[in-house]
């Protein structure tokens, strides 16, 4: 029995790896449920948006790498990130002048704007793959680790390595800041309050004098801003593939929906809570298993639940069990 | 008169397509055309009558492409007899697992309940990992590069289309007992996860239809190409009509085809015309139209829309099934939800949701465009870029990039169907 050792598999292979991964799909949720509160529909297109917004922050970062201009340790897509999020915004207010208004004005039932954002993921996925291409890119320039896994061995002489890479630690600094941002907006702004007053309830909103049209733009600003800076980090952590991130949408509506629809809180919670499952369920566990059982027991097989290619079952299971059995979700959540 | 109007256009294009392009690519297109078009019938059936949102139609249709390797293959005994008793019992345990989880669910409440059924279901799970797993191990140490797998049951292909339905329908029943009643977004979110859950089961488990390792040389229900080129009655029937023999076998090969699946679809058409125009037909208007006012008359809503969905799904898989029958191979790797489910989607909302002739024309038209749009792409950019000079990065990247017009296409069709003609080509009577 080596519960140091146990521990130290542990964070490595799972706390670490879903730490980073929930905060990516906790931005992203936050991103569905905003538009869900403000616009009330499912944005299918909100992968896409996340893969367009990456790709322009990686077609940025490329210009600052040619000029010269770095973050040193630092990966440049960070310094990239406003000029992508200001790009892609661009282009999320004009698909929302050009396609949502009239649906919008027309009142017409949630149903057909899940189709409408159907048609702008087709457009933004094209535009994705015309602006970039499909290949994987890899764009992170930074220094790699932290912590490397060799030289924490020969510093703690423990037998498990524990590597900790700079982008899992940006990718939490960033959340976090991006959060409390957020949460400081929403509570403390007179725009913010107007929002969740639309969001809570729009007749009484519209009486009160809210401009609808000032919140809906504000709510695609947020939201564009949520989704670039979480395609970014994700990309940084693993690598930018179109397809991956419209497989995305699967977790990241799974969070939303599971924390509940329109619940800021709920929605970060639901990205760790699906983030920590996936990993937790397709990890084999024979490893730390190894360590934290006496002699004698260590088990035969991989332990692992499931393989890694099922993964979206697992946010496809919390989903539904709590779609019939919680249907607001964690934190009351709204259902139109 | 609109009607016949569009299908004569549609059928113009075809002409001009065998015309310029050549029979074989027209024909091509036409087989491709009449599959997608029993797709969008069934997606029309669930969203058209029902007004049931399914965005996991590359789910159901590859749920149906399974039957054709499952009925027509020739079976792998060796992996029969070393494997099948062992998965027959672990498939045996997680349906008898999963039916008392329910059972438990319906007879206990509280505390209980959530206890019993994490027992019964965890405990289940190892239980059925224990047997699976070596059955698994068993079936796939098979001679695995030819084989590792179950194999079929070595039956004629064409009894693999109602199998391919009733294969996707036992999927549709499953997901729908589950997930309908909810909201229509909820329903499009689970029936995504639905779509890409069964997609990875048929890469993942090879002991089913060897996942990515493909099953090819699938038996066809029409004569081989060489076999006709040998064949001396039918040299001599192409020598009369001046046509050389290998383009009159490949053109006699895909007619055959297209009559096979065009006596599909017409069936189908059929059926679903008196089914739609019958009191049944009415009554799923009703519901489509205002569901509480449909249940205060006493129709049970849930039933109906559990009924709808279950035809649609076996229409989806049935046209899986014809599909794999067509290309004569099975890759699980092929089915991608933008061509499978989105592009479906975009079929029904042009032809005309809640008009079968108009999701076949639906079918038809998205499908031409879905090939053609990329040889026009590849036109335009060459145009384009004729200024620029050669070897430019720009002009590199702009050819490259020709290829992407489709799905930028798709959308911009949608989306203006959506926008200027929301009842599509074909609108419902």
């Amino acid at each position: 029995m080596d519960l140091l050792n146990a521990i130290v598999a542990l964070a490595n292979f799972v706390l670490i790896p879903a730490t980073a991964y929930g905060a990516q799909l906790a931005l992203g949720a936050l991103g569905v449920t905003i538009i869900y509160g403000i616009l009330r529909f499912s944005n299918f297109a909100h992968g896409d948006t996340m893969a367009f917004g990456t790709a322009t922050v990686i077609l940025v970062t490329w210009g600052f790498q040619a000029m010269g201009i770095g973050l040193g340790p630092l990966p440049t897509a960070l310094l990239a990130l406003p000029v992508g999020i200001a790009l892609t915004s661009l282009l999320v207010l004009g698909t929302d002048r050009a396609v949502y208004r009239f649906y919008r004005k027309q009142k017409a039932a949630p149903v057909i704007l899940v189709i409408v954002s159907m048609g702008v993921m087709f457009i933004m996925n094209g535009l994705t793959r015309f602006l970039i291409g499909v290949d994987e890119i890899n764009f992170d320039d930074g220094t790699r680790f932290i912590i490397n896994a060799r030289d924490f061995k020969e510093a703690t002489g423990l037998a498990e390595g524990l590597a900790l890479r700079s982008t899992q630690v940006i990718t939490v600094v960033t959340a976090v800041l991006v959060v409390a941002v957020l949460f400081w907006f929403l509570n403390r702004t007179r725009t913010g309050k107007s929002m969740r007053a639309f969001s809570d309830n729009e007749d009484l909103a519209l009486l009160s004098g809210i401009n609808p049209e000032r919140v809906v733009v504000y709510a695609w600003l947020i939201a564009t801003a949520l989704a670039t800076i979480a395609g970014t980090l994700y990309g940084l952590d693993k690598t930018f593939k179109v397809f991956n991130y419209f497989q995305l949408l699967l977790p990241i509506f799974a969070a939303a929906i599971v924390g509940g629809l329109g619940s800021p809180v709920g929605a970060i919670a639901g990205g760790f809570l699906i983030a920590f499952s996936e990993v937790g369920v397709t990890y084999a566990w024979k490893k730390v298993a190894g360590y934290a059982l006496p002699e004698g027991l260590e088990p035969d097989g991989l332990l692992q639940l499931l393989s890694t290619e099922y993964k979206f079952a697992v946010s496809f299971v919390i989903l539904i069990a709590v779609l019939l059995f919680k249907p607001t979700g964690l934190f009351k959540g709204k259902s139109v | 008169m609109r009607t016949v109007l569009l299908f004569a256009g549609m059928a113009g294009l075809v002409l001009l397509e065998g015309l310029t392009g050549g029979w074989n690519t027209a024909l091509g297109i036409v087989n491709m055309g009449l599959i997608s078009a029993v797709m969008a019938l069934g997606v029309n059936m669930q969203w058209g009558y029902a007004g049931l949102f399914n965005t996991g139609v590359v789910g159901f249709v590859a749920m149906g492409g399974l039957a054709p390797v499952l009925i027509s293959m020739p079976p792998v005994t060796q992996a029969w007899a070393n494997g099948a008793p062992r998965m027959a019992a672990a498939l045996a345990v997680a349906v008898g697992v999963v039916a008392l989880a329910v059972v438990l669910y319906r007879r206990l409440t509280g505390r209980t309940r959530v206890l019993a059924m994490l027992a019964v279901l965890i405990g289940g799970f190892f239980l059925y990992r224990a047997l699976f797993d070596p059955a698994v191990a068993a079936i796939e140490a098979v001679n695995p590069a030819a084989a590792g797998y179950l194999g079929g049951l070595g039956l004629p292909v064409l009894l693999s289309w109602p199998v391919g339905g009733l294969l996707a329908a036992g999927a549709a029943w499953i997901i729908a007992k589950t997930a309908l009643g909810l909201r229509s977004d909820y329903l499009a979110i689970a029936t995504l996860g639905i779509g890409e859950i069964i997609v990875s089961v048929l890469k993942n488990e090879d002991w089913l239809a060897r996942g990515v390792k493909n099953v090819v040389g699938i038996p066809r229900p029409v004569p081989y190409e060489v076999a006709l080129q040998s064949d001396t009655d039918f040299l001599a029937r192409a020598a009369g009509l001046g046509i050389d023999p290998v383009t009159a076998s490949t053109v006699w090969v895909k007619l055959l085809y297209a009559g096979l699946f065009l006596v599909v679809l017409l069936a189908l058409i059929w059926l679903m015309e008196r089914a739609l125009n019958s009191p049944w037909g009415r009554m799923m208007r009703a519901i489509r139209d205002n569901e509480v006012a449909a249940e205060a008359m006493g129709k049970h809503v849930t039933r109906r829309h559990l009924q709808i969905f279950v035809l649609g799904g076996a229409v989806l898989g049935l046209a899986g099934a014809m599909m794999i029958t067509l290309d004569g191979q099975m890759t699980p790797g092929s089915y991608t939800p933008l061509r499978f489910t989105f592009l479906i989607w975009v079929m029904v909302i042009l032809g005309g949701s809640g008009n079968n002739w108009g999701a076949v024309l639906g079918g038809m038209l998205v499908w031409y465009l879905w090939i053609k749009v990329e040889p026009w792409g590849n036109s335009l950019m060459g145009f384009v870029t004729s200024g620029m000079t050669d070897g430019s990065a720009l002009k590199a990247h702009l050819l490259d990039s020709a290829a992407h017009m489709r799905l930028l296409t798709m959308g911009v069709i949608l989306l203006v169907v959506l926008r200027f003609s929301p009842r599509g080509l074909i609108p419902e009577k």
